[in-house]
């Protein structure tokens, strides 16, 4: 995957004069024809990533579209006040590129392992979420990023994942998932580099009589929900897969938009903040009326779901 | 290149800037008092250099707050928000009775600077730290884009507590960023505690020369030594230029000048109308 982000990104080097590379003194070799075509616009930021994070937000508030990478855990827990403050709050247009996501370099141990990062980054207001789940996925959700005008986090796998696209995607959208196989029992939701071995496990149900649906529900935050909407009502089974943590990650989301959601019956009702910045000064009485969390707000809410 | 038109190097008129900087540390113990607001101390010992640069330094146009040519100020010490509000108003970014809002309910003055909803506010802050890395950020797009702005970042001696500052240092003198600046606003106090007792900062001027920095120490009650010092940037240096601002908390106001107790402490009426009198505004 990391080596398709490298091609993808010195394409839209050339095509965008404001796509600017920030590295966290990693990929030794990976962006030399990057570097090589725009030596202004690539940036080793060193082992600093908190810097490298306010940098690449100082940059998008002024007109150009940083790419910030590194290792997961590195581009996003090491620098998550950077991230929530600096990029999100300021609606700045900083895509965020992490490598070896999951357990992809299980082997690096517990420091570079990375499977609590989506919920870190879909919980902060503004950000959008994206685990492709091939190479063809991260150069579709790269070049879809770099048209955004506000915060994306791409949560890549390392190098040589199996493939499962057949091709360039022409009309990869974010927040719109990939059908990969069709099916009529179980519908299988996977996110990010589980995809092949979610493939994997559809063929298997078909050998035991199965047939399983395969979707490749690359962005997390914004769900699609039309997707949702026809997993849950047709299908007898609906499962997510992920190489992250049930807290917090794809499957939270899924459950979550399940309670939430119109089309289903009911029997829990969610109360909290909502997905935006609360910018205005006001004492706590204020905010609460505001985002309807006081008592008697509560309470109407609660009657009127038992009436 | 995208050449800024910047004023001429004028002599700085040392008794006006004077009589302005009085006017706005007025203007900020009013907002302090009404709203009984917390770090009013820490936004008079900026007052001078805010003065200095909304009043002799900076290249802008309060009604064209976001022409790309314009050099930006981001006040880093965030908590010091009453001195930036009072400065923009003052300048016209907004209408100066929208101060009487100042940390009141639905306003857009909130204790710490926005983002995106206030004129002239060029970066959120309040978390520590934050500002220099913006900073540099903004520097380095003006390069790419070919525009030679200047940035402008004011930083509190608590705030070089933060390796943020640290790392964005570092990265601003490897990247040669001449047009950037930070004035430290060392008034010897943190939130609690002495800044020297509670992370060693001296040889602050030494510390930042060390990083690479064109650093120098200032008298950062002068306004006319802080304009001219800030007005000369590029210096000629090739370096990002750090002024360490030797301030007092609390300064104007003999009963409050270095007594940390007016870190969250507001003012009575009577301690306005007794501190008017000290500025020579009544």
């Amino acid at each position: 995957m990391r080596n398709a982000f490298a091609d993808e990104l010195t394409k839209l080097g050339n095509e965008d004069s404001r796509v600017v590379m920030l590295s966290g003194d990693i990929g030794n070799r990976l962006f030399d024809k990057f570097k090589d075509k725009h030596p202004s616009r690539f940036f080793n930021c060193g082992v600093a990533e908190a810097n490298m994070m306010g940098v690449a937000a100082g940059m998008a508030m002024n007109g150009l579209r940083p790419v910030a990478y590194t290792i997961t855990p590195f581009v996003t827990t090491r620098c998550l006040e950077q991230i929530r403050t600096d990029v999100c709050y300021h609606e700045a247009p900083v895509t965020i590129v992490a490598v070896g996501a999951g357990l992809a370099y299980s082997g690096l141990g517990p420091t570079h392992h990375a499977c609590e990062d989506i919920s870190f980054l879909r919980s902060i207001p503004n950000m959008v979420v994206i685990c492709p789940g091939d190479a063809f996925e991260v150069r579709g959700a790269l070049r879809a990023a770099m048209q955004q005008d506000r915060p994306v986090y791409i949560r890549m796998g390392k190098k040589g994942e199996p493939v499962v696209h057949k091709g360039p995607i022409a009309d990869f959208k974010i927040g719109k998932a990939i059908t990969i196989e069709e099916g009529s029992d179980v519908c299988l939701l996977s996110t990010g580099n589980m995809l092949p071995e979610v493939i994997e496990a559809a063929h298997k149900l078909k050998e035991k009589g199965i047939s399983a649906e395969v979707v490749s529900f690359h962005t997390v935050k914004p769900l699609d929900e039309d997707k949702l909407k026809q997993a849950f009502s047709r299908f007898k089974l609906v499962a997510t897969i992920e190489e992250h943590s049930l807290i917090g990650g794809f499957g939270a989301a899924v459950s979550e938009w399940l309670v939430d959601s119109e089309t289903q019956h009911k029997k829990f009702l969610r109360f909290g903040t909502p997905d935006a910045f609360f910018k205005k000064s006001g004492e706590q009485e204020y905010a609460r009326e505001v985002l309807g969390l006081t008592g008697h707000q509560i309470a109407d809410k609660i009657i009127h779901a038992l009436s | 290149m995208n050449v800024a038109v910047r004023s001429p190097a004028a002599k700085p008129d040392a008794a006006a800037l004077k009589a302005q900087a009085a006017k706005l540390r007025g203007k900020i113990i009013e907002m302090s008092h009404k709203a009984q607001a917390a770090h009013l101390a820490s936004s008079l010992s900026c007052a001078d250099a805010m003065t200095a640069a909304y009043w002799h330094v900076l290249n802008i146009d309060p009604k064209n707050p976001t022409d790309p040519l314009r050099d930006r100020f981001i006040l880093s010490k965030g908590h010091a928000a009453a001195a930036l509000f009072a400065t923009l108003a003052m300048k016209g970014y907004f209408p100066i009775e929208e101060l009487d809002t100042y940390c009141q309910d639905g306003g857009r003055l909130a204790e710490h600077p926005p983002a995106n909803l206030l004129p002239g506010v060029e970066a959120a802050t309040g978390s520590l730290g934050h500002g220099l890395p913006l900073g540099c950020g903004m520097a380095l797009a003006g390069r790419i884009k070919g525009e030679n702005y200047r940035v402008f970042a004011l930083l509190s001696d608590g705030e070089n507590n933060e390796g943020s500052v640290w790392e964005a240092a570092m990265f601003a003198a490897a990247q040669k960023l001449e047009n950037v600046c930070v004035v430290v606003d060392y008034n010897k106090w943190q939130a609690t505690a002495r800044s020297n007792e509670t992370l060693m900062l001296a040889p602050l001027r030494d510390k930042w020369a060390a990083f690479g920095w064109d650093a120098h120490e200032i008298d950062g009650h002068d306004v006319s030594a802080l304009a001219e010092a800030m007005q000369n940037i590029p210096n000629g240096s090739g370096k990002p230029v750090a002024l360490i601002a030797h301030t007092v908390k609390g300064k104007g106001v003999s009963f409050m000048e270095d007594d940390n107790n007016w870190h969250y402490r507001a003012p009575t009426a009577e301690e306005v109308v007794k501190s008017f009198k000290e500025l020579g505004l009544s």
